[in-house]
């Protein structure tokens, strides 16, 4: 059994099995993994915003999923992973407060899920699993030797994707 | 007009903004204790510049169950006001107010959540109410609404609007309890920077 690496918000890692890789409460937050299935060596990102564009502020790239995303593929790829094996499991992007109003802050679940599928598109990295949306935080655990994510969420029993 | 700089307060700027929460908790604290008809403490408030890494530790961590219930600030005062519970205190609170006896660890009912979210809205009206007029400004708070989870994940929420301006987040964070009678939680105000600049700018600083 190896370690578990923690990777807090705004924040990214890499691990290599047998370790794994973690990230307690995503709410509206997004955490992407990408894994290469054949080295069992992983990144996770937790990605809080869309567009690093249209933020001034924008020097933690781990924060935005346009460049959280672009640095993830660099590292996992720097530490041995093949760029062409790469695929992506993702989980995340809920509303935490059942908004009702037009209000833009209470979407930024939904949009940060959208920006990530999008950047991920661009790259050509396929989304294997998701589980993003809904009302509620998860926490999210990744092993690379099997490619198993796994997922906590209060009131509900963990299940893998 | 004040220039806040989030990684560059000064001791006046830091003792102002404690005051607000000072002022602001105190009524809220005393609507509370009216409320339940118990005696509620309140303890000094913090004003701490956050890493959003260490935000959840100020509830617990970022996996300990909390109840937040959150209302959004506009008009001269944009930002968030949240009001956090334990979820014991939350069930203690309710069953005070309901007259009842559910056991702390149940899960909430329709009919409490609602509770919850009534007890949050009118005292948080009472801090803001006092806010508003300590610095002779308006602010409209929405309604306000309700989750129960992982302290991590509610604490996004507000995390993301400031993520939106740095990599840190300011926030004035006051405790309240009594022991014997298990109410307990936190307010936490966190006004955007801009307004954090109109808040002392219209104390004079």
């Amino acid at each position: 059994m190896g370690k578990m690496i923690k990777v807090g918000m705004a924040d990214l890692n890499l691990c290599q099995a047998p370790d794994a890789i973690t990230t307690l409460g995503l709410g509206s937050c997004v955490g992407v993994v990408l894994y290469d299935a054949n080295t069992k060596i992983a990144g996770l990102v937790h990605v809080m915003l869309p567009d690093s564009t249209k933020i001034k502020n924008n020097e933690n790239i781990a924060k935005f999923a346009d460049t959280g995303i672009d640095e993830m593929v660099r590292r996992v790829v720097q530490a041995g992973a093949s760029r062409t094996a790469l695929k992506a499991k993702i989980a995340g992007g809920a509303q935490m407060f059942a908004f009702s109003s037009e209000n833009d802050l209470l979407r930024v679940g939904a949009r940060n899920v959208e920006a990530v599928k999008d950047k991920l598109a661009g790259l050509r990295i396929p989304i294997i699993a998701e589980d993003t949306g809904n009302s509620y935080g998860r926490t999210i655990e990744f092993y690379p030797e099997t490619s198993e994510l796994l997922i906590k969420a209060v009131g509900k029993s963990i299940y893998v994707i | 007009m004040a220039n806040l700089e989030l990684d560059a307060m000064d001791v006046v700027q830091y003792d102002v903004l404690k005051e607000i929460g000072n002022i602001g908790a105190g009524n809220a604290t005393t609507a509370l204790a009216t409320m339940l008809q118990v005696k509620v403490d309140m303890k000094v408030p913090k004003v701490a510049l956050l890493d959003f890494q260490e935000l959840p530790e100020i509830l617990g961590g970022a996996e300990n169950i909390i109840v937040g219930i959150l209302l959004t600030l506009s008009g001269n005062i944009d930002g968030m006001m949240m009001f956090v519970l334990e979820r014991d205190a939350a069930h203690s609170m309710v069953n005070m107010l309901m007259g009842q006896d559910v056991p702390l660890d149940a899960e909430f009912s329709e009919m409490e959540a609602s509770a919850l979210q009534e007890i949050g809205n009118i005292i948080t009206g009472a801090y803001l109410s006092s806010l508003s007029n300590l610095t002779q400004m308006s602010i409209n708070a929405s309604i306000p609404y309700i989750a129960i989870d992982m302290a991590g994940a509610i604490l996004s929420v507000p995390a993301i609007e400031f993520g939106k301006i740095g990599d840190k987040a300011l926030l004035i964070q006051t405790e309240f309890g009594e022991k014997d009678t298990q109410v307990n939680g936190f307010f936490i105000l966190i006004p955007t920077l801009d307004s954090y600049n109109a808040i002392l700018t219209s104390l004079g600083l």
